[in-house]
């Protein structure tokens, strides 16, 4: 299978070697030949025909015309429902187009359909969806991997070439970390960068939209499309957007990169330090110097994680209360049991946890001891960013602990499932732009992910590092 | 003054504090564009931020908060450069979100004082804590159906003020005057329209009892009351309660109550143990808000004279008392009014007393007799100014303006037509009224002679008697002095 890129596509489409119905047809063939690895919550066939219809009357010229996107089913869209992989939302149809999806709608991008991931964007398997699980592209017959999450439908349907690029959310490690298992390109970027209006919130102070794609050069592209500053989202930059693509430069030589020794935790399998090594190596032959940087406070980044991202979790979902749309439990004989019964029902186990301990650290006698602590914790951590990006102009480090591992290997064990986002929770904690790229393979032949982080907004470095990692090892 | 409430046993001191909430005078929401407007059909301003649809979020609107900036300026309090929102987690049917967009720990106003001033010329000083944004839930109707509840969200999102008070207030009155200072300030300010019957200001009453000089006592908080005649009969009732445990050898457990206007009673609505843990955090949706010194002092001068320095301003140009000062400046279409009558006329100003009786008590009566109000008012300004000089300068007498004032209210017409047309001009000719006086004296002899006798009190009816044959248009005081003259010379 050769999967073209988002930047050739473009080209063959300018130079009308293929039509936007051609390219749409391949694609649709695809997703109708790959069903078994339940990659879209909603896929329409009719859908995807009538956007293509539209885009044939219409002269005007975009920047994305007749592109086929995937979008991760946490993004409100108008023309298709949207459920957050929860048996709550099975049944919402939004009136209103989310910031993202609306920019890409106006670049003329083609919309597939729409993800599965793990229910309300929490888990790092797409195991806690009410859809079902996702099937890693990559597993062999009869052993089912996970495909990551909680962005697991994007980063399969990429790495099924079931699309040209897809949104996806970040809030602790979601698109990294599934990019890594899929062995696709993944983009979080700063804190701010893309509103965060019209998608179903996790955890407001984290969650972070971005890209997945086949390879860099896609990555730059697309998230060009996706970001800038809207009033709607208080939290959303005013920066301006540089044209990642054009900028794209695969020279470092002269810029320092900075290595943590936090990050060489005891756990982590051979094959990954020997990655990590090996980028290392990479790079100093291009002529960046290698900076052995301390982030002290990396330790306590997962367990400060999984108190304010439960926590933000606890207050977000309460509005998924049986009132006003979604889910309603139909044994109601007060307001409490319609609460109690709609939300007992609606909820998968891994939201109701959540849920439980973020209620837990906001409660009275335990705010300080927990949230208020896990506050100051998280400016530990971001100080430590601070004071190691003026010493280096990148971080780079593995993306996650392990390949893919099987699909239901961790699903009891939440402690060993939250274990995954061990080096991806720091940055996304102190707000930093993040990239997931494949960089080689385990024993099993499963790609590996290597993560380059980079300083706020400054995704231009991000990606000219990851496109010169990208570059020499292909 | 005391203050004290007598018990079986001993005095009791009531201790009050009052959370007011007051809806900002704005035209959207805190956090949204929708309207504000009253009484809209149900749903009707609801925008997909209010009705809390998936991946909405709260922006917040400036000019509530220059509102609450304006209304912290007047209530004398500390402005907070650094101020945060933070969510209060609970679950009610009209509350979308499952929590209140608020403020906790770093209200947007702090510490500040109002003055309530008492008729007796003194006056007390309420300390202020804080001022706060929050927004307002929507509505449960649960008189639509028998058995179900319906949800209007359109009052969902709007911005209030909460002012909250030290426990400061001693009396049922002092609460109801405090309030009506809160009001009046926010009226003058513009930062609320202060009406009580749609509930734009409303209030939670905070009150324990105790022995003078003791500890305060434990309190109990009585929700949502929204009328200051509410406010005294559930403070009287409450207190009543209170003494009546403590007294029987009881102790008050610390409950909210809810006041049932037509019983008159408070009852609780849950106690200590069932109360809300509300989980507040800062809103990770909102940033901090920052409010530099120049946007303060930009909104300071944007004020306008507030009731106190109105007050003041009055007791030095017009020598007018503390308590009648604060009784014009109360209401700013009151001061309105009054500044625009003793201005029609240059002589007024020495006539301020009386223009201020003529506001205030004939004025009005006839506007509450008649349901009106001072802003509509059937007698401008002018008029009354018109009918004042009148009295001033013994055109008529006052017991003649007041059936003018009458006239003029029922037919609009001004005080000097109605005089002219009725001939109500008053008697000063001495002539004309000691003819009619020697009149009244031939008339009644047996009445002259015990007058003489030493009846003292007879005066008045010969004054009557007179007054009567000039159907009132007699100067009272030349009447009085001619009458007294040729009494005495019949000694």
């Amino acid at each position: 299978m050769s999967k073209s890129s988002l930047k050739q596509t473009l080209k063959d489409l300018d130079t009308k070697k293929i039509s936007i119905r051609e390219l749409n047809q391949d694609y649709l063939k695809r997703i109708k030949e790959n069903e078994n690895l339940n990659v879209f919550i909603h896929f329409s066939e009719e859908n995807v025909l009538k956007q293509i219809d539209n885009l044939e009357k219409d002269n005007s010229a975009k920047k994305l015309k007749g592109i086929p996107i995937a979008i991760k089913d946490l993004f409100c869209t108008k023309s298709m429902p949207t459920t957050a992989a929860s048996k709550i939302l099975e049944n919402f149809n939004p009136t209103y187009e989310s910031f993202v999806t609306q920019k890409l709608l106006d670049e003329g991008s083609i919309f597939v359909g729409k993800t599965n991931l793990d229910e309300f964007a929490m888990g790092s398997a797409t195991n806690t969806s009410f859809f079902g699980n996702t099937i890693n592209p990559l597993s062999k017959e009869n052993e089912p991997l996970a495909p990551g999450g909680s962005s697991g439908g994007s980063a399969a349907a990429v790495a099924a070439d079931l699309c040209l690029g897809a949104t996806g959310t970040d809030t602790g490690g979601s698109i990294r970390q599934p990019a890594s298992f899929c062995g696709v390109v993944g983009i979080k970027p700063t804190y701010g960068l893309c509103s965060r209006w019209g998608i179903a919130a996790f955890a407001s102070s984290l969650d972070q939209a971005g890209i997945f794609s086949h390879n860099v050069e896609d990555a730059s592209i697309l998230l060009q499309s996706i970001a800038g500053f809207d009033q709607r989202d208080s939290t959303s930059a005013k920066v301006d957007i540089p044209n990642y693509f054009e900028n794209l430069d695969d020279d470092l030589n002269g810029k320092t990169v900075g290595i943590p020794r936090e990050y060489s935790i005891d756990a982590t399998p051979m094959e990954i330090s020997q990655i990590w090594e090996d980028a290392i190596k990479v790079l100093e032959k291009k002529g960046v110097k290698i900076k052995n940087i301390s982030l002290p406070h990396t330790k306590y980044a997962l367990p400060t994680y999984y108190i304010i991202a439960p926590a933000e979790a606890s207050s977000n979902l309460a509005r998924y209360d049986g009132v006003k749309y979604g889910y309603r439990s139909d044994e109601i004989d007060s307001l409490d049991e319609m609460y109690e019964n709609t939300r007992a029902q609606g909820f998968g186990r891994e939201v109701k946890r959540r849920i439980l301990i973020g209620t837990y650290v906001l409660s009275a006698g335990y705010y300080d001891a927990y949230y208020l602590k896990a506050q100051k914790v998280r400016k530990l951590i971001a100080d430590d960013f601070n004071k190691a990006f003026k010493e280096c102009d990148f971080i780079v480090t593995p993306t996650a602990p392990s390949a893919a591992f099987p699909l239901n290997e961790k699903q009891n064990d939440p402690i060993k499932m939250y274990l995954n986002d061990v080096f991806t929770v720091p940055a996304s904690l102190a707000g930093l732009p993040g990239i997931s790229i494949p960089f080689g393979k385990d024993k099993n032949n499963l790609p590996l992910g290597i993560q380059i982080l980079g300083k706020h907004f400054d995704e231009q470095q991000v990606f000219n590092a990851a496109v010169s990692l990208e570059r020499s090892y292909e | 003054m005391n203050n004290l409430i007598k018990g079986e046993k001993h005095d009791w001191e009531m201790v009050i504090g009052l959370e007011i909430h007051a809806q900002v005078k704005s035209n959207s929401k805190l956090f949204s564009s929708s309207s504000t407007k009253f009484g809209s059909s149900p749903n009707s301003q609801v925008s997909l931020v209010d009705a809390a649809m998936p991946g909405m979020l709260p922006v917040i609107n400036k000019y509530c908060v220059e509102q609450a900036v304006k209304t912290g300026v007047g209530l004398n309090a500390k402005i907070n450069n650094y101020s945060v929102f933070d969510r209060k987690n609970y679950f009610y049917a009209d509350l979308p979100q499952g929590y209140q967009i608020s403020q906790y720990k770093y209200p947007i106003v702090g510490e500040g004082k109002v003055t309530i001033d008492f008729k007796d010329g003194t006056s007390k000083d309420i300390r202020i804590v804080r001022l706060h944004l929050e927004q307002d839930a929507g509505k449960s109707l649960h008189d639509q159906n028998p058995s179900k509840t319906y949800v209007d969200l359109n009052r969902s999102g709007v911005a209030l003020m909460e002012i909250v008070s030290e426990p400061d207030i001693r009396t049922p009155d002092e609460a109801g005057m405090y309030i009506s200072k809160i009001r009046s300030i926010l009226m003058y300010l513009d930062t609320c329209d202060g009406n009580m019957q749609e509930g734009s200001l409303r209030a939670d009453v905070n009150i324990s009892v105790r022995k003078p000089g003791d500890e305060y006592g434990t309190r109990c908080e009585i929700k949502n009351l929204n009328s200051i005649k509410f406010i005294k009969q559930a403070i009287n009732y409450e207190a009543k309660r209170q003494i009546e445990i403590l007294e029987s050898g009881g102790s008050i457990e610390q409950n909210t109550m809810l006041f049932n206007t037509s019983t008159g009673k408070t009852r609780p609505m849950r106690n200590k143990e069932e109360a809300h843990d509300y989980r507040y955090f800062p809103d990770p949706d909102l940033l901090p808000l920052e409010i530099s010194k120049e946007e303060i002092v930009k909104i300071k001068s944007s004020i306008p004279e507030l009731p106190d320095e109105l007050k003041n301003k009055f007791i030095e140009t017009y020598k007018l008392s503390n308590y009648d000062a604060s009784v014009l400046t109360a209401e700013k279409q009151t001061s309105d009014y009054f500044n625009e009558t003793i201005n029609s006329d240059s002589e007024l100003k020495n006539h301020s007393k009386i223009v201020v009786n003529w506001i205030t008590s004939e004025l009005f009566s006839l506007l509450n007799k008649n349901n009106q109000d001072l802003n509509n008012s059937p007698v401008s300004p002018e008029n009354l100014g018109q009918l004042i000089k009148l009295i001033s300068t013994n055109e008529i007498s006052g017991k003649i303006a007041k059936d003018v004032l009458d006239d003029m209210f029922s037919s609009g017409k001004t005080a000097r037509q109605i005089v002219d047309e009725k001939g109500l001009q008053q008697v000063t000719d001495q002539g004309e009224i000691a003819k009619v006086i020697d009149e009244v004296i031939a008339e009644n002899p047996k009445m002259v002679k015990q007058y003489l006798a030493g009846k003292d009190k007879l005066l008045g009816f010969f004054v009557g008697q007179a007054m009567k044959l000039t159907k009132g248009k007699a100067n009272p005081k030349m009447l009085n002095d001619i009458l007294k003259q040729k009494l005495n010379k019949k000694n």
